[in-house]
């Protein structure tokens, strides 16, 4: 069956209190899993009291200063600091985000922090997505042609089949959407999930690709495609404001079509 | 253990080059439940009550009957293909998967032809 409730050595403990909001006039409280493979320990939760005004006003600031500052075994991914890279995905106040661009002001009290949901953990906040980009990469996520290229110019595309793309390529692969679906939490071993197949529909749509009748053949699987049961988590987590949900339904309209 | 490559692992069995018919017949039976059920309903609401052979002489008109065994059809078919949605999702190990799924096709084909006999045997008169 399906498992509703954790293992129990993945049971979560109360954890340490770390408090360096001496004299601070805007204290907030954040609280953020912890878990540390060497240590053979279950994850816990540890408590980090800080000052606001002592870093920026996103949450990865306030992770970084905790780092920094207070706790420098505090395990995370983090990069460009400006949602384009998507490696600070984590569960932010119950919502996968990221937490470059998430304000800390959006939340009222206390903030807490987990790593993106039902996958495997490397260490606190950082998942272990290896199956995910495997499926990214099983999509085949790159232009093919029969038609040999323009010998004295790109491929080229009309402005209304460029158009079709947006809403598409924005996505940056940060696997919010997927790890907020229900559907992938159970079955991700052979469902793609609403990220993959976001990016597998940018390909299919897109004007220059040939390959596009071979592309739906490879989606048409009971799990791999049809999994989605239109839960719509994926809609409305995506920290891009993108819309997986809907490209799904493309697919899945596409397949009706080329069927009549 | 395992030394197999991610990519090896994502890929799994390949397509199953299904899925869209299970899908589709899914939306349609849902759509045609829609009428046939209020049908049903304002059906019941009106024979309960009455003598038993006014119930069996309903039944006996064509119409009645015609919308009836739609209406099981489309109910039993629908249930079939929502319950192996729901087998799919939630039950992890194969035997007891492929297990559920037989079963409940036979109970499905069991249930619907059962009450299918009964509305005919009603309206053939037997």
């Amino acid at each position: 069956m399906a498992e509703f409730t954790l293992p129990k050595n993945s049971k979560i403990k109360p954890g340490k209190t770390f408090s360096a909001a001496d004299g601070a006039t805007r204290k907030k409280t954040f609280r953020i899993y912890r878990w540390d493979p060497d240590a053979g320990e279950n994850p816990r939760m540890d408590t980090y009291e800080v000052d606001l005004d002592k870093f920026g006003p996103m949450v990865l600031d306030a992770v970084i200063y905790i780092k920094n500052e207070i706790d420098s075994t505090l395990t995370f991914r983090r990069s460009c600091r400006e949602g384009i890279c998507g490696s600070c995905a984590m569960n932010i106040g119950g919502t996968n985000t990221l937490a470059c661009t998430k304000a800390i002001e959006d939340f009222s009290g206390d903030i807490s922090i987990y790593p993106l949901p039902h996958m495997p953990v490397v260490k606190d906040l950082v998942p272990d997505l290896t199956h995910f980009y495997a499926q990214y990469t099983s999509i085949k996520p790159w232009m093919q042609t029969q038609s040999p290229p323009p010998p004295d110019a790109e491929r080229l595309q009309s402005k209304e089949e460029r158009a079709k793309l947006d809403g598409l390529y924005e996505c940056i692969l940060c696997a919010c959407c997927s790890t907020s679906c229900p559907s992938y939490w159970w079955n991700s071993d052979r469902y793609l999930g609403p990220a993959i197949l976001l990016q597998a529909y940018r390909w299919i749509v897109d004007s220059r690709d040939e390959y596009t009748g071979e592309r739906l053949d490879e989606l048409e699987d009971p799990f791999r495609l049809y999994r989605c049961h239109t839960i719509m988590n994926c809609t409305n987590t995506c920290p891009k404001g993108l819309n997986p949900a809907k490209a799904i339904a493309e697919i899945k309209k596409l397949m009706v079509s080329r069927s009549f | 253990m395992s030394l197999q490559t991610p990519l090896a692992r994502a890929r799994g069995l390949g397509s199953a080059k299904e899925g869209l018919h299970h899908w589709w017949a899914q939306r349609l039976t849902a759509l045609a439940l829609v009428p046939l059920s209020l049908w049903f309903i304002y059906s019941l609401v009106v024979v309960t009550g009455a003598e038993y052979s006014i119930i069996i002489a309903w039944l006996g008109q064509t119409i009645n009957v015609v919308l009836m065994l739609l209406f099981l059809f489309a109910l039993y078919y629908h249930t079939a293909l929502g319950v192996q949605v729901v087998i799919e999702d939630y039950i992890d190990s194969e035997w007891q998967k492929i297990a559920c799924l037989i079963l409940v096709k036979f109970l499905v084909w069991l249930a619907g032809l059962s009450a299918a006999v009964s509305v005919l045997k009603i309206y053939l008169g037997l």
